[in-house]
């Protein structure tokens, strides 16, 4: 399932958060959609999981105008992790998987739920409360909740954030083996330039709501002469002229 | 709609009111003290002047059922509160389900809530009071039901406008029913009103529900048509506030407010 964005844009009030932005994500293709804060990644994201409506502009998800389409069949193929959003801290893990399944019509439920626990570490924590979890397990029970209707499309914004080291590279190596195994298409939005690196097959940069650069990371690597992505977003974030 | 959907949603809520004594114990504990605070004072009218003394289930009926309106609302907004509080918001709108299932859910899972309160407070009016809501026979399911729909509306337009302006609306949620309880004539007839002001309490079902209630206890007889009119303008009410809702969920979109809300 793949991805078209078309002259996307939203303004509040007077202020462009996204301006006229165009690409497109090709079906099981990782693209990492990076920027400053508050350049629109945050805002992209949310017009693309029907979140917020675009000012002007079209989104295309498999062949379906987003604005047009049946919201309830386009986001029964879609999910969502973000460490700025939890799951109910008074149920336990496997309750929140439960409903979730079930908001997703998951056929054999529990199978799935305790398929995800598996790979996903979280056996021993099925019966504890989300709110009792340390930061890296709610990650990871963010992560299975995202992955609960097997999407065709997975949106993560900044899916290691506050992870210490080890947590986050369980996470992503975890994302590498389920985009092996599953036909997926991810959007990525990270400020973690090696975790971009690691993960996407090319990136998008954004800056003051519009796109200032894209390509493979060597490619925009090479372009602006540096020797890491790191290095690469440091000089266009801070270039004055680029948008 | 789809069941299984409405299912889902309404076993978050269940899942969470079970799995917490505190929170049984707090859906018990309000409405009881509201029975019993009023049920004193009822006492002290009785025994200190003759006016009264006929009227001390009125005024503990209405209570009661005012009492539910109240838990009714209060609980539909609480279980919207609960999605912004927990940050499971995004989570909600980004699956696949329809905005009318989310408001059937709430709809159902808060007559739950509200009975765990009412039905132990209106149990223990009777020996300590010698009051009983169920004197009022098969009519009190329709003053029920009308007031349920009622509370439920309150509960649509508060959760309309946390969609839209987000938890900063979220002092209104607890004011609202205050802001009615002066027009709803709960404890004293709609003539006490000023003429006025009784041509606006009119327009709510509330003035219905409690006249309503007096007279079937002060008289004995039922009054059909206030019954039907109650309920008739509760429904009005009701898709009104589906209305508001729909338009605030879409003005939420144009806003932005629906992604990364929480506390």
């Amino acid at each position: 399932m793949f991805i078209q964005v078309k002259n996307l844009t939203k303004s509040f009030k007077d202020t462009f958060a996204v301006n006229n932005i165009n690409f497109e994500i090709k079906e099981s293709n990782t693209v990492g959609l990076l920027g400053p804060n508050g350049c629109g990644k945050t805002t992209s994201i949310g017009m693309m999981l029907g979140l917020i409506r675009p000012t002007k502009g079209q989104i295309i998800i498999g062949n379906e105008d987003l604005e047009t389409a049946d919201r309830e069949k386009i986001l029964s193929q879609i999910n969502f992790a973000s460490p700025y959003i939890e799951l109910p801290k008074k149920l336990t893990v496997r309750q929140n998987l439960e409903i979730y399944g079930r908001l997703y019509s998951v056929q054999s439920l529990k199978d799935k739920i305790l398929q995800l626990a598996e790979d996903l570490d979280l056996k021993q924590l099925l019966n504890r409360k989300n709110g009792e979890l340390s930061s890296g397990q709610k990650n990871r029970v963010s992560l299975a909740k995202s992955l609960i209707n097997s999407p065709k499309i997975l949106f993560l914004d900044e899916p290691t954030a506050s992870l210490d080291p080890d947590t986050g590279d369980y996470i992503r190596n975890y994302i590498l083996t389920y985009k092996k195994k599953n036909k997926v298409t991810i959007l990525l939005a990270s400020h973690n330039m090696s975790e971009v690196e690691k993960l996407c097959d090319s990136i998008i940069m954004m800056k003051n709501g519009k796109i200032v650069d894209r390509g493979t990371c060597k490619e925009i690597i090479k372009k602006h002469g540096r020797d890491n992505l790191e290095d690469t977003f440091l000089k266009l974030a801070r270039s004055k002229n680029e948008t | 709609m789809k069941l299984d959907k409405i299912y889902a949603l309404s076993l978050r809520h269940v899942y969470l009111i079970c799995s917490s004594l505190p929170r049984i114990i707090d859906l018990i504990y309000w409405p009881t003290v509201q029975i019993f605070l009023w049920g004193f004072i009822s006492k002290f009218f009785t025994l200190n002047s003759s006016f009264y003394s006929d009227t001390i289930g009125v005024i503990l009926t209405a209570a009661i059922l005012y009492d539910f309106l109240f838990r009714a609302s209060i609980s539909y907004n609480m279980m919207f509160l609960e999605e912004i509080w927990s940050r499971n918001f995004t989570n909600l709108f980004i699956a696949p389900i329809k905005l009318s299932e989310i408001i059937a859910a709430l709809t159902l899972t808060a007559i739950f809530r509200t009975l765990i309160g009412l039905i132990p407070a209106s149990i223990l009016a009777i020996p300590f009071f010698g009051v009983s809501i169920f004197k009022l026979g098969i009519p009190l399911l329709f003053l029920l039901t009308s007031l349920y729909i009622f509370g439920v509306t309150l509960g649509l337009l508060v959760t309309s406008g946390l969609l839209r302006y987000g938890p900063s609306f979220e002092n209104i949620a607890w004011a609202s029913l205050f802001f009615l309880a002066p027009l709803g004539c709960i404890y004293y007839p709609v003539e006490i009103l000023p003429m006025s002001l009784q041509v606006i309490a009119k327009l709510l079902p509330l003035v219905h529900i409690f006249e309503e209630m007096r007279n079937i206890l002060l008289t004995g007889s039922v009054n059909l048509v206030e019954l039907v009119k109650s309920i008739s303008i509760s429904l009005i009410y009701f898709i009104v506030g589906i209305i508001i809702f729909y338009t605030s969920y879409s003005g939420a979109k144009d806003k932005g407010t629906l992604i990364n809300m929480g506390e």
